[in-house]
């Protein structure tokens, strides 16, 4: 399909901005001018709305059918949470009126919304405040670990290592690194959980603290949790929870009630904001009362009069990790999710959740290996070990997948299982909906068998086939950019690619 | 319950054979470690929701005349644009993980990258990072890693909020940050060149600075680059309808907020930071991009590449622990561009420079008023001396409906009777009369 750009046609308008006779104009020298206007398209409204009414159609989305992502949450959005963010008095509200002389009576709604939000999740996850700057889940971890940084420097404690399960999230060891964390990776025992042993000849007094998921990136609740906070308590580590797989325990078990110091939240999995494709998420840390001094500025709090303000007299905080209060719009549909659902309709999450999950890990496994047989939570990861045989990879079988209709599970992650693929059906699936997937998985597990180059060969329906990835990382071709060579190209000319 | 399709019948017959019971899908959690209940709010039925919504969202004054900037601008954004956006296929999808059923955000991926270097011109783009804040502190990472360096300087007039950030991040990672001091509202040269004389990385700068100037910084790159540091410069990609690029001033690393093409002002997010560089530093660029590429039958696709400067393979040695980019404010600000053209985003830019010209002569009748940096142009923001303490001014001027703009005391001390006064298109004449008028009558 063409570019945007290769569709202008030159004259062509778009919408028009307004135009307002004045007095005065601009009047800026010719050498602080851009020489030529920038190659945007010239299309019409229509032209543009086809174009990208055709990219969507090239996408699948929750919207559009099952997508068990797993370690994605990705459940259905609702689509009242989409409606009032775009109301007015929050969608053109400016950031900086709080920072106005008395401007925080001009922002009194939204400060409302950010307090309760933070009185909720400190409930759902037993913390003693939270900061909902954090702008993606990979930040929360980064804004965790700044907080634990910050938190030995003030004890005076020279701590350099950062503790990590080998089956942790790739962001976990990223986010320690640029906290000034040499990271330290802990195995995996033969049950799929951190090896006790490992942990233990690992902790001395330079450990900073541990970065435990919880359930595990294989769905695994580890039952010696508790343990494992008390052995890095005993050094005087801390221990933060990636909570990316919180949807496995709402109203079950509470990360601070067991011993976690730190926590985030995905307020994009677990409390049913899109994804967008990739993005704005928006990703909570809850801290224990003693390290409550150390949050981002600025904190929302609560007068004696019952009006609320924005605290930025925090002389021990990591200081902005956000220019604001965080990803607001993505809070506010968060904040009507779970005023909608309230504490019974979070642990019905949870209980469906789990129910969604062990169904598709009972029904799938006499046709995949299952590495970690036992009870699951949230999501279930299988193996492609016995298909490969066949030649049949965790990748061919999720084309496989594309092609009868179904999003796929995560491949390949976590590293620790070969030919992973990680299943995470998520509450808001139906069983029709899982037994119709569930087919389509032994469907592909006898063709496998049958007709392994079939399998192989998918997908055929979608509107590009497999693609050639080694050739776009060797030979980048990141940018189409309009020839800007020669003056006589400057009307609308075909764009040009940059190859590197 | 809300948003769970299974019926308490169906529930029964799937735990009936798995064998379970509703308890046993818990059992690997001990009773010592089980919670005693949440005390949350009642839940709410979509109608009471909208109530509340409705009641919270009308206690935020979203109906002041508003002259209030500092990096986050108030512009229109056409109908179009939601129509596009509320395309469920872009926004209920995540990372393109499967590009087979991902070309849609694939290709706007690439064509927002395209954009992004044509309006700056620079020759390649990341997909976004988080924010114009976060970009910058991106870039300086790079920037570090390329010369191997641990020196940034940091100009005062870079937004402030930005300037903060960058403290917070750098904090624990041995990165010395030198902060200069302007002169007359831009830029010291002089003051640059002599931080630049000991081993430095990276020189980041703002255009239009914080107080709304704007600046041709082809000397500063061609000074920073002769010292062997990357030039790395936010801007506000409106006034590149219209301004000199930081691709043809020769800089480095170009950063921004991206929140004013299209974006709301949405209470400081979601926004977008856009990143572009050379092609020669591709490959220690942060964040993720999608590359055109084909099938085994030769058709054009897209798919995530350069990967191997990700955290999900790199782990700890990553260029950055970013995992996602902002994806559908990327779309947005694609949308936004492309529904504007090559005309329309010109048209903007100048009318937002007008209606700021036309403010300046204005609010300049005023009596006692004057400009605080007279001799410099301004493309859509300026500061204003004033008679009086900002603090009051702006106070006496939200009785009567308009927000002033910011008082630059908050992050300038010494600066306690200057007021930064951003305009938009959406500012009309009647507005900037108005806000003259109540200006003269509160002083």
């Amino acid at each position: 399909m063409k570019l945007i750009f290769d569709k202008s046609i030159a004259g062509r308008r778009g919408v028009r901005p307004v135009k307002e006779e004045l007095a005065s104009r601009a009047d800026f020298p010719e050498h602080m001018l851009r020489k030529r206007p920038a190659e945007l398209p010239e299309l019409a409204e229509i032209d543009v709305v086809r174009h990208f009414t055709t990219l969507s159609q090239k996408n699948f989305g929750v919207d559009s059918g099952f997508y068990p992502l797993g370690s994605c949450t990705m459940k259905y959005n609702p689509k009242v949470c989409e409606r009032v963010v775009r109301y007015p008095g929050f969608f053109d509200l400016h950031p900086l009126l709080p920072q106005l002389p008395s401007g925080q009576t001009l922002v009194e709604g939204a400060l409302e919304v950010l307090y309760e939000m933070d009185m909720m999740l400190q409930e759902i996850c037993g913390m003693a405040g939270f900061t909902l700057q954090p702008l993606a889940g990979a930040h929360g971890e980064l804004t965790g670990t700044m907080i634990m940084a910050a938190y030995h420097r003030d004890r005076g404690a020279k701590k350099t290592i950062m503790l990590i399960p080998d089956s942790g999230h790739g962001t976990n060891p990223a986010s320690a690194a640029i906290a000034g964390f040499d990271v330290k990776t802990i195995p995996s025992d033969d049950r799929g959980l951190m090896s006790m042993k490992a942990l233990k000849e690992a902790l001395d007094d330079s450990v900073a603290g541990l970065m435990l998921t919880c359930p595990n990136t294989l769905g695994l609740f580890n039952s010696r949790v508790k343990d494992i906070c008390r052995l890095i308590h005993d050094v005087d580590g801390l221990v933060y929870c990636d909570g990316a797989n919180m949807n496995a325990m709402l109203g079950v078990c509470r990360p601070g009630d067991v011993g976690f110091d730190i926590v985030h939240v995905n307020l994009h999995k677990t409390f049913a904001t899109p994804h967008g494709g990739g993005g704005p998420g928006s990703g909570p840390v809850g801290v224990v009362e003693r390290l409550l001094d150390f949050l981002p500025i600025s904190v929302v709090r609560k007068a004696d009069d019952g009006s609320f303000y924005l605290d930025y007299n925090l002389p021990k905080s990591i200081g902005y990790v956000a220019p604001f209060y965080g990803s607001f719009g993505v809070i506010l549909k968060a904040f009507a999710y779970l005023r909608m659902l309230g504490g019974e309709g979070l642990r019905r999450v949870s209980q469906n959740a789990v129910l969604n999950a062990n169904y598709v890990r009972k029904k799938l496994e006499p046709y995949f290996d299952l590495p970690f047989p036992q009870l699951c939570k949230h999501e279930c990861v299988f193996s492609a070990t016995r298909q490969k045989k066949n030649g049949v990879a965790a990748m061919d079988i999720a084309k496989a997948l594309i092609e009868r209709g179904f999003h796929p599970p995560t491949i390949y992650f976590p590293l620790t299982v070969k030919e992973a693929m990680m299943i995470e059906p998520t509450e808001t699936e139906s069983k029709e909906t899982l037994d119709h997937f569930i087919d389509a998985m032994i469907d592909i597990s006898q063709q496998a068998d049958s007709d392994p180059r079939a399998v192989k060969r998918c997908p055929t329906n979608t509107p590009v086939g497999r693609l050639d990835e080694v050739r776009a990382a060797r030979n980048p071709d990141v940018a189409s950019v309009a020839s800007v060579a020669s003056p006589a190209s400057a009307a609308s000319l075909p764009g040009e690619s940059i190859n590197g | 319950m809300p948003f769970i399709p299974n019926t308490n019948l169906q529930r029964i017959q799937m735990l009936a054979e798995m064998g379970l019971d509703e308890d046993g899908l818990f059992a690997d959690i001990p009773a010592e470690m089980r919670c005693k209940g949440m005390n949350l709010p009642e839940p709410l039925a979509e109608q009471e929701l909208r109530n509340l919504m409705s009641a919270l969202a009308g206690r935020n004054r979203t109906d002041l005349i508003s002259f209030l900037g500092g990096g986050f601008y108030d512009h229109f954004t056409p109908a179009a644009l939601d129509a596009i956006l509320s395309r469920s296929e872009f926004y209920t999808a995540y990372t393109p993980y499967q590009p087979e059923i991902s070309q849609g955000t694939l290709q706007a991926m690439y064509e927002y990258q395209s954009a992004i270097c044509r309006l700056t011109e620079m020759e390649v783009a990341n997909a976004s990072v988080y924010d114009g804040g976060t970009a910058i502190y991106e870039a300086i990472m790079m920037a570090m890693r390329v010369t191997g360096r641990r020196r940034v300087i940091v100009d005062q007039t870079v937004n402030p909020i930005y300037r903060k950030m960058i403290r917070s991040y750098t904090h624990n990672l041995g990165i010395e940050l030198v902060e200069t001091r302007p002169q007359n509202g831009r830029a010291r040269r002089s003051e640059i060149l002599d931080n630049l004389r000991v081993e430095t990385a990276a020189v980041v700068l703002q255009n239009p600075n914080f107080f709304g100037m704007i600046d041709d910084f082809t000397d500063v790159a061609e000074m920073t680059a002769q010292h062997g540091a990357l030039s790395i410069v936010s801007c506000y990609p409106i006034s590149l309808g219209i301004l000199k690029t930081p691709g043809e001033m020769g800089v480095d690393i170009v950063t921004g907020e991206g929140q004013s093409l299209g974006l709301g002002l949405s209470f400081g997010g979601p926004y977008l930071g856009f990143m572009a560089t050379r092609k020669k530093y591709m490959r220690k660029m942060p964040g993720r991009i999608s590359g055109r590429t084909v099938d085994e039958q030769g058709r054009d696709g897209f798919v995530m590449t350069l990967q191997a400067r990700e955290q999900h393979i790199r782990r700890e040695k990553a260029t950055s622990n970013i995992c996602t980019n902002q994806n559908l404010c990327a779309l947005t600000a694609l949308t936004y561009l492309s529904l504007l053209g090559k005309q329309g985003l010109r048209e903007v830019a100048q009318s937002c420079a007008d209606k700021t010209g036309y403010a300046k002569q204005r609010l300049l009748q005023v009596p006692g008023v004057r400009l605080k940096y007279p001799d410099r142009w301004h493309f859509n923001e300026f500061v204003l001396e004033l008679p009086a303490r900002a603090d009051q001014v702006i106070r006496r001027l939200l009785q009567r409906g308009v927000a002033a703009g910011f008082p630059l005391a908050a992050y300038y001390p010494d600066m306690e009777m200057s007021l930064l006064v951003a305009l938009t298109e959406k500012r009309s004449k009647a507005d900037i009369d108005f806000f003259a008028h109540v200006l003269e009558i509160s002083l």
